[in-house]
């Protein structure tokens, strides 16, 4: 049987199935009493969507860890290396619940729990604490303000006057690079495809407007009509995996591979901090399900898909991510220069030796 | 008198199908599916036909094609009705050969030979009269409808030849043929369809409510899912609006993206289409290839501002071309892309091409 009473689809039954309508605390294991309540602020602004894009993720996170860590106390006769990477565990596994963590957000847990490991027995609370918060804002700095200043350089070298740029939902770092060449004159315009249910576009195209920037806005339906008039198309990612395949929001793997159909070069950026260990092959063992309700629309008064709770042969589908072969992605522009896609493990290597 | 009453009448139902051609084409009007459009057209041609003055066959098709330059001028993208009108042209002159005694093939095909040795054109201009032309051409029309009306049948009669046992089937938004032929095989095999919605206008939610009604497991994707699902598909099945002269296909936008990914990953890509859609057409003949409706669908009235500082667009078709078709499904049967020029030259006579 390929569908189960509650819609959930059998190809993803390996996935945790998701209902907006279903209180948090419902499925939850860990009573929200122990956990500090700016970690509970951001687990409920990951699962309702109010804080999303894996940069402005990660930031939070950061900014949580830093109140939690003003706020701690060692325990008496605990060291404050071994007793705070404990407390961080719980937070951990109750934001993961609220929403999976992002590659961005592991890779940040991993650099704040060796900086705390390591700090030295020595210090007294107050010291150790000031550190920690020194070393997340270095880390924000570097690897998200800095890195997005890098990438922007790199990549107004990539756009020319006369161009017309192919962008997709909302990458605040494409937004960012967009907003930077109009800001040195390059004359360009930009076409935003937009997909359902999210609509992520609609955000990405307030904020070009805003600049000044001229704008086209399309459904990704509609590619194929408005593919022979780019000449660029940037894209945003939410991880680069070590095999070379890029993980980003639902829908780039096809618009790379239209945009590939047309020979039109496709350049991903995304920032070092964002690149992972993990392998994948295709969209299907590792994602992300959003609320299925999302799907349904209400047209001329008429909803289709009202009861399909109620109809147990259908299902509704809402990914979230999908990841796109390395043979699509023309370039990618990180904040170390623009490499390939199959040089994500080199850097990976790099990186670690740096630590 | 009774002769001008016929032919007020006549005029009077004449003018009724064009204003309904031009209000069904705007998306306000009633939507109605090409099988029905190509049946008003041949009752109105079969009384044409019956009604109005005229003494020979050369009368005739200069009535039917004023007639039929008319009808497509009022809605160009209904290629339905330009090919019906094609198809009666061609019966009447299947007609006045017969009545002339001569046989029919040598008259029509262009060949080398004929070209050389034939010299100059064909005295052919169709004045003779003959008594019951006027019979032989209606029986031919009612033949003509009987097919017309056969044609969805004829195509679900071939859905178990096609589909097997526990296949995933993937569809893009609502064909009626599609359907049928799904429903068809149903009956007698368990498999799982998978649905694109194709935004903006959703009609892939209809289709969905109409297959799981009768049992299937169905299941609605967004269109920018159909790359990331389509390495579990195992066959693609579509309907599309028309079927052109070299074997692509204008199809509903987002359908170039599906036919990319089904390519991408060898996944047949079959077409559900009855004969009356095959249009003598070329993608690029005229500039009346693409048809836009209002822009509301994709960036409402309710986003503000930015509307005036934006540009949208909201395209209805795509142009798939023969390479990525891998069969056709018609009421005559299975047939690869490289076959539908024969099959035009059997449906319509050269010279009726540009009506």
């Amino acid at each position: 049987e390929t569908q189960t009473k509650c819609g959930t689809i059998s190809l993803f039954s390996h996935l945790h199935q998701y209902s907006r309508k279903a209180p948090l605390t419902q499925q939850l294991s860990i009573p929200s009493t122990v956990i500090h309540p700016s970690i509970v602020r951001l687990g409920l602004q990951y699962s309702q969507g109010i804080v999303v894009g894996s940069n402005a993720r990660s930031v939070a996170l950061l900014h949580a860890f830093k109140q939690v860590i003003r706020d701690y106390t060692t325990p008496p006769n605990e060291e404050l290396a071994r007793d705070l990477v404990n407390k961080l565990k719980p937070y951990i596994s109750f934001l993961n619940q609220c929403r999976p963590l992002s590659a961005s957000m592991g890779n940040a847990i991993k650099y704040i729990k060796k900086e705390i490991s390591n700090i030295p027995s020595q210090f007294k609370e107050e010291e150790a604490k000031t550190k920690l918060q020194k070393c997340i804002d270095c880390y924000i700095n570097e690897n998200v303000v800095l890195a997005a200043k890098a990438i922007s350089k790199y990549a107004i070298k990539k756009i020319s006057d006369g161009d017309v740029i192919l962008v997709y939902g909302c990458s605040s770092l494409v937004n960012h690079i967009l907003c930077e060449a109009y800001d040195k004159s390059r004359k360009f315009r930009v076409i935003v495809v937009d997909s359902r249910p999210r609509l992520e576009g609609r955000e990405a195209l307030r904020r070009l407007v805003q600049r000044g920037i001229s704008c086209t806005y399309v459904l990704i339906s509609a590619l194929s009509y408005i593919l022979p008039e780019v000449s660029k198309v940037f894209l945003g990612a939410h991880a680069l995996l070590a095999n070379g395949y890029v993980m980003s929001r639902v829908g780039t793997s096809q618009i790379a591979l239209v945009a590939r159909t047309f020979n039109v070069p496709v350049l991903v950026c995304c920032e070092t901090y964002k690149f992972c260990e993990r392998v994948q092959t295709d969209s299907f063992v590792s994602n992300e399900l959003d609320d299925p309700d999302d799907l349904m629309v209400t047209r001329k008064g008429k909803t289709q898909l009202e009861n399909w709770h109620d109809v147990s042969s259908l299902g509704l589908l809402n990914l979230v991510y999908d990841v796109t072969p390395p043979d699509f992605v023309d370039l990618v522009i990180t904040d170390l220069g623009m490499i390939p896609c199959t040089s994500v493990p080199v850097v990976l290597r790099v990186k670690n030796l740096e630590q | 008198m009774p002769g001008a009453d016929k032919e007020t009448d006549l005029t009077e139902r004449i003018e009724a199908f064009l204003a309904d051609l031009k209000r069904g084409g705007s998306g306000t009007g009633p939507l109605r599916g090409s099988g029905e459009m190509a049946r008003e057209t041949t009752y109105l041609l079969r009384r044409i036909t019956a009604q109005a003055r005229w003494s020979s066959a050369g009368d005739l098709m200069e009535i039917i094609r004023n007639e039929g330059r008319r009808m497509t001028a009022a809605q160009p993208s209904e290629t339905t009705v330009g090919n019906m009108v094609r198809r009666v042209l061609k019966i009447i002159r299947e007609e006045y050969a017969r009545s002339r005694g001569s046989s029919e093939e040598t008259e029509q095909q262009e060949s080398l030979h004929k070209l050389l040795t034939a010299g100059e054109l064909s005295e052919e201009n169709f004045r003779q009269h003959f008594v019951h032309l006027k019979a032989n051409v209606i029986e031919a029309i009612n033949e003509l409808l009987t097919e017309l009306d056969g044609t969805t049948d004829n195509i679900a009669m071939q859905a178990l030849e096609h589909i097997h046992s526990n296949e995933v089937i993937m569809t893009v938004g609502r064909s009626r043929t599609v359907e049928a032929f799904l429903k068809d095989a149903a009956r007698k095999r368990k498999f799982h369809v998978i649905v694109a919605e194709c935004a903006p206008f959703c009609q892939g939610h209809e289709m969905a409510t109409g297959l799981s009604k009768v049992g299937i497991e169905t299941t609605v994707i967004a269109d920018a899912a159909i790359f990331a699902v389509m390495s579990r598909v195992n066959k693609v099945i579509i309907g599309t609006q028309t079927v052109l002269a070299n074997g692509g296909l204008r199809a509903v936008n987002g359908t170039h993206s599906v036919a990319l990914a089904a390519r991408h990953h060898s996944t047949p890509l079959i077409i559900c289409a009855p004969m009356f859609k095959l249009s003598p057409q070329f993608p690029n003949e005229e500039d009346t290839f693409h048809k836009f409706v209002s822009p509301h669908e994709v960036l409402p009235f309710t986003a503000g501002e930015i509307l005036s500082k934006v540009n949208v667009h909201c395209p209805v078709f795509d142009y798939v071309p023969p390479e990525l078709i891998t069969l056709f499904i018609s009421n005559i049967g299975g047939n690869a892309p490289s076959y539908i020029y024969r099959l035009m030259s059997e449906l319509y006579h050269p010279e009726d091409h540009k009506l």
